[in-house]
């Protein structure tokens, strides 16, 4: 309670002395404007309270929680399956993605491995969510800045992806298919060959949003330049996935460490982008989703048969220990940090949220740029606000 | 007007200009909204718009005007009432005023003022004041930005739509609307009167800063910074609901009309074919049909430019607020100033 | 802003898009074209076999275990059963106490669509269909109960066929 009256305190003297210094130079007022909880430009209820000098922005103080659904707290009280229905929804958009760190924990408290076929298919779905996720912030970038085509044409090729996550798993957006030790189903029949039609449409797309968005001079007018954050003050703050290769740092969690998916088996580059401005930020987001179509055809091409579950006890109790277990997700990087006592639930689960980290930059990168400047530096850092909240 | 054959008592001169004035504002704003931006929109963004009110979605407009108008009126507890109730009647006026001024046919238009062009100029910035007071009064901080970013931009364009415009009347050597139809369907360039002298050709450049000064007026992307939906929810139109919205989306789509007959007069010749294709020389010898004909020809004009404002509208972000400004100033006025050097010294030339 | 620089890719390419776009919505469904959405009431598409739309329910299947009852995490099935003697197997044996259902509700109005409770049956009385119009104007009315879960039970799918590669063992 102390802290946050302490922040509380500091965030009041920091209005004082803006509007004290505005008030001695200008002999004017700033104003306070509120952004958010309820507005088009936020990905969600996200509150951002700024203290504009005309049209700059003096001072940003982003204030969460309009969203908290307690998941923490909830995964003390129920099983093992029933927590991995519940965060799929954490992140809804790449909903897959959500699962697997968690069900990859479970499972190295249990020491066993899901068979090479179940890795490989949950490799897949994770490349597909990262798409559906990352495909919808194109068509999102393109609102945000005023342009009102792109996300139609955003969500038509979603839709060709959503198809195929329900044709496999049941749900479009929560396919609640992970299960400790491998995976609920096999593929349907003729599944692999619809998603290699699906990889083509959506390089199709990646071509199409480039001309309409990325190419157009105004867009590069907006987002050059804008928002830039140096390397270490990103590393600072925590930043991770497509924020983080912005500014330089060559960081992918798939390629740097060895969990039991399947991408140590595919070739795939991993983009960087020395800028670290907006622009930067949306255009790896695009050659990300490029090359995450090539890596589901890789994976398509090599996929190895047999068996999707290896063998569990049927009522599964997971042994005690702690493990940590942290992914690239299509938002950044999100880590299950699963505590067990040998129950048929967990005992504590803490979960690292990218977009959480993501937008503890706001205050830092927000200092002085222009009120339409403010949404294209947070539609370019790209949050969602069931990663934030939790 | 003496384009019936039956003389008509200036009262009844005068309704028959009231309702053809309103018929003229609310037409080709009934006719923008529904085949541009629920239909044109739609099939751009691969989906077919309302398609369940009337046949193929064409009643739809009127679904919507039922609809807005019976919508509570709300009203804000801080916001000045009287001048909250008058902005939106500022800008559907500036509308009606600028349509007087519009010929539809060689005996079929409202006025004919000697100063036509001056006029509808000077008035077209009316609407800028109701925006700027929508803003102001509303007592509500995004309305407030979207008001004063409208008046920056909007009497920012101003200038160089004025230039734009002098190119045509030097080349016309008049200000008057109808005889600046009639210079160019009965004109010649160069020499070869086949396509009369549309001053699209001939003053290209004068088109282009003229449409693009358009689209900032009419505050469409990529000019959109007053409205600018995801930022300000709606600039200086958030607080309005029920008929004064109606009144501002009627008035947005009017003027997007009004401007485009302007334009059509101003570049494509008007209500006119050329007149060299029918054995015409000046206004005299035109026939009386051309009066039925003319706003025919003058509505497919209308909507072939507003067909442009409109796709440009759909497939461009928007430029930020400093960055219009320095595009007016920096870019547009030299520009339409040394096409003003240009066409004073060819006139003199040829 | 650098105006004649980057003109191609810069401000005509976008327009090109939403041409292309617009030819295309417009162009009719025998040449190729078409809008890429449906129109709802008029045509529906069939969602793919193992949609997750709504929960049957095979009554001569269910023992009353609970197990369903248990591991929803929402807990929106409602079970109340008793036991019952039946006649005996054969002749001259013992009579059999079964399990009869009185109540098997599920308030589709609390139900997440996770499928956990399907997937935990060990007696296969639970299915999923794909079917999804059973909208309400009452949420009361969201709470099916054991006849109509045994009504969806003619619109469950049969099992799709798997992928090349997969193992058919015991699922």
């Amino acid at each position: 309670m102390t802290d946050l009256l302490d922040r509380q305190k500091l965030s009041y003297i920091a209005a004082q002395a803006a509007d004290a210094r505005l008030n001695v130079e200008l002999e004017t007022e700033g104003m306070t404007l509120n952004i958010g909880p309820q507005h088009p430009a936020t990905h969600g209820t996200l509150r951002i309270i700024v203290r504009l000098d005309g049209e700059q922005v003096v001072w940003a103080d982003p204030s969460a929680g309009y969203m908290h659904r307690g998941y923490e707290k909830l995964t003390e009280v129920r099983t093992f399956p029933q927590v991995t229905t519940l965060v799929n929804r954490i992140d809804w958009l790449g909903s897959f993605a959500n699962e697997v760190p968690f069900i990859l924990a479970a499972e190295q408290l249990m020491d066993i491995e899901a068979p090479p076929r179940a890795q490989w298919i949950r490799t897949i779905l994770f490349e597909l969510s990262r798409i559906a996720n990352v495909g919808l912030f194109l068509g999102d970038l393109g609102v945000q800045l005023g342009a009102i085509t792109p996300v139609f044409l955003a969500f038509r090729d979603r839709e060709y992806v959503l198809n195929l996550i329900e044709a496999a798993t049941g749900g479009r957006f929560h396919p609640n298919f992970d299960r400790i030790g491998g995976l609920k189903d096999d593929l349907p029949k003729g599944w692999v060959d619809e998603t290699r039609q699906v990889m083509k449409k959506l390089r199709n797309f990646c071509d199409e949003m480039e001309n309409l968005l990325f190419g157009n001079a105004i867009f590069q007018t907006r987002t050059r330049g804008i928002g830039v954050i140096p390397k270490d003050v990103a590393l600072q703050y925590g930043l991770s996935g497509a924020n983080l290769r912005a500014s330089g740092v060559d960081w992918d969690l798939r390629r740097d460490q060895r969990i039991p998916l399947a991408y140590d088996k595919v070739d795939f580059k991993v983009w960087t982008h020395p800028d670290g401005d907006s622009f930067a930020r949306c255009w790896i987001r695009l050659q990300e989703t490029r090359e995450a179509t090539k890596i589901v055809d890789q994976l398509l091409d090599g996929l190895p048969s047999g068996p999707v579950m290896a063998k569990v006890p049927r009522i599964i109790k997971v042994p005690e220990g702690e493990a940590w277990i942290s992914t690239e997700n299509p938002l950044g990087e999100m880590g299950y940090y699963v505590v067990s006592q040998g129950d048929l639930g967990p005992f504590r689960v803490k979960i690292r949220t990218a977009s959480f980290n993501n937008i503890s930059i706001v205050p830092w990168v927000l200092r002085g740029v222009f009120v339409p400047d403010v949404i294209t530096i947070l539609a370019s850092l790209y949050f969602i606000l069931g990663d934030i909240d939790r | 007007m003496s384009v019936f054959a039956v003389d008509i008592p200036y009262w009844g001169q005068s309704l028959l200009r009231v309702l053809g004035g309103t018929v003229a504002v609310l037409l080709p704003a009934g006719t923008i909204v529904y085949l541009f931006l629920f239909k044109m929109m739609s099939f751009m963004q691969s989906r077919l718009g309302p398609m369940e009110a009337g046949p193929y979605g064409s009643m739809q407009l009127v679904a919507e005007v039922g609809k807005w108008l019976q919508k509570e009126d709300l009203q804000p507890l801080r916001a000045d009432k009287r001048i909250f109730k008058i902005a939106p009647l500022i800008v559907l006026v500036s509308t009606f005023i600028l349509v007087a001024v519009v010929p539809f046919g060689p005996d079929a238009y409202f006025t004919n003022f000697q100063a036509g062009i001056f006029y509808a100029l000077a008035v077209s910035s009316v609407s800028v004041l109701g925006i700027l007071i929508a803003g102001w009064s509303s007592a509500n901080k995004y309305s407030l930005l979207g008001g004063l970013r409208a008046a920056g931009q909007l009497i920012a364009y101003e200038l160089p739509m004025v230039l734009a415009v002098i190119g045509v009347v030097i080349q016309a050597g008049t200000l008057n609307l109808q005889q600046i139809v009639v210079a160019q369907n009965a004109g010649e360039m160069f020499g070869w009167n086949g396509l009369g002298n549309p001053y699209l050709l001939t003053q290209f450049v004068g088109f282009v800063v003229f449409m693009i000064s358009v689209q900032a007026e009419l505050t469409q992307t990529p000019f959109d910074m007053p409205i600018a939906e995801s930022e300000l929810v709606s600039g200086y139109m958030t607080e309005y609901s029920g008929f004064r919205f109606l009144i501002f989306f009627i008035a947005e789509f009017a003027n997007v009309g009004v401007f485009s007959l302007i334009a059509a007069v101003l570049f494509l010749g008007g209500w006119g074919i050329p007149f060299s294709w029918f054995g015409w020389h000046s206004m005299g010898d035109v026939d009386n049909w051309m009066n039925i004909v003319g706003p025919l020809i003058m509505v497919t004009k209308m909507i072939v430019l507003s067909f442009v404002v409109m796709w440009v509208r759909f497939s461009y972000p928007r430029l930020r607020e400093d960055q219009l400004q320095r595009f007016a100033w920096k870019v547009l006025i030299p520009v339409s100033l040394l096409n003003i050097m240009v066409t004073a010294v060819l006139k003199v030339i040829f | 802003m650098g105006i004649a620089k980057d003109f191609k890719n810069g401000y005509l390419s976008g327009l090109g898009v939403t041409m292309k776009t617009f030819v295309k919505t417009v162009t009719p469904k025998k040449m190729g074209g078409g809008a890429a959405t449906v129109q709802y009431p008029h045509e529906k598409e069939a969602p793919p076999i193992r949609a997750r739309g709504v929960i049957a329910l095979r009554e001569d299947n269910c023992t009353s275990c609970m197990l369903c009852a248990r591991s929803c995490p929402d807990w929106c099935i409602y079970i109340e059963g008793h036991k019952e003697l039946a006649p005996p197997r054969r002749a001259g044996g013992a009579p059999r106490k079964v399990n009869k259902l009185d109540r098997f509700d599920i308030d589709y109005a609390l139900c997440m669509y996770c499928g956990i409770c399907v997937e935990v049956c060990p007696f296969d009385a639970l299915f999923w269909s794909p079917e999804y119009e059973y909208s309400e104007p009452k949420i009361a009315d969201l709470l099916h109960d054991k006849t109509k879960l045994g009504e969806w039970m003619e619109t469950v799918p049969e099992y799709p066929e798997l992928e090349a590669g997969a193992q058919k063992g015991k699922k």
